[in-house]
């Protein structure tokens, strides 16, 4: 309790950092360490899968991202800012805040007795899902429509991020070219690392099937390999017009959508899996559909095209 | 005061502090940080509620953490695109 | 015997946190970024080496001991080459000495 306690008090002293720093290469560092305390009050919170997936996607990948947009605005950023508010306001803004903020404070302590929880119904058929991992089970078993339109979702911001190109770069490639540094030791490191990450990668999709873990938090870090190899200059991004990228994408929820359509011709319903061969179904979308994720992930952090397809 | 009620007040203060940050911040990134905070609490909030409904051998209702893994990926879907179009609004 | 293996993990814990304070004092005092980097390398390498040793007397076995070990070798790797990185952008602001 004590240990809850600090952590909660420090989760937010770090959140207030984030509010009130002045620069804003400051708060994206501050943000990017609440988000990995933040890690720890899901490990508290008995949701081990949750927590990897906040240290990975919420503080790891959403930093970089932030990042990257904060040491770009850095030069324009005085004129981008729209006006002050005068004090007047910020006390009115204060004011709602706090009265939002005690509102749901309410609620959480009027919250009904006995808590209902839907653990026995999960706990009862997750021997016919195959599956040792009820988040697992819960993700890709009983709710796994939202799954299939939440891999739809992340298609559909890449998409939108594509149409962001300037017309000279349309179906170009991402980002500016990182050229691996004459010490070479961004390179360097990238060569050691990335073969052992995409290991751990593979590894923490595979294992989330029976332990905490599952595809996306595998797919983050295959993405963050694909990153951390770009920005070493190994790589380059590819071109967003190339046919083998699009197929890379498109792949998972085009095998997820497929089983959920044979769902009505073999088990009676949209995305129902027959009974002997749940397992195998299961891992038959979660395969492709890590592939398509971790490329998704890669190219919105990547951003619009920036350099023409062809030279 | 158990760890569930402690971590949902903990979730009511940063959803209050994301709105302040929204509001007061004129710097649009700022706003987007602030935005990611106020999403950050809601999922505190649904994670206290989970282990409020701990039971059948589990640490935690397995539904609503199943919930906020989806929550977290479409937030940063989100995050990305207002990014680039920040980018954009200001090449 | 689990009695002396829980003090042996709660004596290196509490080393490793030690080293952890002294590498947090060290970044908010000193005067430049590159003492400041040196500073955290002790923290990162020493203090965490320590809480692993720690955690390793409570390991559930020889692969969960053998992942301890690698997050300390792969913090390592991560560590020194951040603190390269940011000593070479930091390096030419320095007066020529």
């Amino acid at each position: 309790m004590a240990f809850d306690t600090g952590l909660a008090v420090v989760v937010l002293g770090v959140a207030v950092w984030t509010i009130a720093a002045r620069k804003t290469v400051a708060a994206v560092a501050g943000f990017v360490a609440f988000g990995l305390l933040l890690a720890l009050v899901w490990v508290r919170l008995a949701a081990p899968d949750v927590a990897l997936t906040e240290a990975a996607i919420g503080s790891g990948v959403t930093g970089g991202l932030l990042l990257g947009a904060a040491t770009r605005l850095r030069r324009i950023e005085p004129s981008a800012a729209g006006e002050t508010l005068g004090i007047g306001l910020k006390l009115a803004a204060a004011v709602l805040c706090i009265l939002v903020a005690t509102g749901i404070a309410a609620i959480v302590l009027l919250l009904p007795e006995p808590a209902p929880t839907l653990a026995p119904q999960v706990a009862k058929n997750l021997d016919r899902t195959g599956l040792g991992n009820p988040v697992t089970a819960v993700l890709m078993a009983y709710r796994a429509i939202d799954t299939l339109l939440e891999v739809v979702v992340l298609l559909l911001a890449l998409v939108g991020i594509w149409s962001l190109a300037p017309d000279r770069a349309w179906g170009g490639f991402p980002g500016a070219r990182h050229h691996a540094d004459s010490d070479g030791l961004l390179a360097f490191v990238a060569q050691l690392l990335v073969p052992i990450g995409i290991l751990v990668g593979i590894h923490i999709f595979w294992v989330g099937s029976t332990a905490p873990g599952g595809e996306f938090q595998g797919a983050t870090i295959l993405a963050a390999m694909w990153i951390f190899a770009v920005m070493a200059g190994l790589l380059d991004t590819p071109a967003v017009n190339r046919r083998w990228l699009r197929l890379l994408l498109v792949i998972g929820p085009a095998v997820f959508l497929a089983i959920g359509l044979a769902g009505f011709a073999v088990a009676g319903g949209f995305l129902a899996y027959p009974e002997a061969y749940a397992k195998v179904m299961i891992l038959t979308i979660e395969v492709p559909v890590t592939l398509s994720i971790a490329a998704t992930l890669a190219l919105l952090v990547a951003g619009p095209p920036e350099r023409p397809p062809n030279g | 005061m158990t760890g569930a009620t402690l971590y949902g007040l903990c979730a009511a203060v940063l959803v209050g502090l994301g709105l302040f940050g929204l509001i007061v911040h004129p710097q649009p990134l700022r706003k987007i940080l602030a935005f990611n905070l106020i999403g950050s609490g809601v999922f505190v909030l649904f994670g206290a509620v989970a282990l409020r409904g701990a039971a059948a051998g589990f640490g935690g209702d397995p539904v609503p953490q199943a919930l906020v893994i989806t929550g977290i990926v479409v937030a940063f879907a989100a995050t990305a695109l207002a990014v680039a179009l920040l980018l954009r609004l200001f090449r | 015997m689990s009695l002396v293996l829980d003090g042996l993990s709660i004596l290196a814990v509490c080393a490793g946190a030690f080293f952890f304070l002294a590498g947090t004092v060290g970044l908010l005092r000193f005067p430049d970024p590159l003492s400041r980097l040196h500073a955290l390398a002790k923290a990162d390498n020493l203090g965490l080496g320590l809480v692993v040793l720690g955690l390793l007397f409570q390991a559930a076995g020889l692969p969960a001991a053998l992942k301890l070990i690698g997050v300390w070798l792969l913090t390592l790797l991560a560590g020194a080459t951040v603190t390269q990185l940011i000593a070479r952008t930091v390096r030419p602001t320095e007066p020529q000495a």
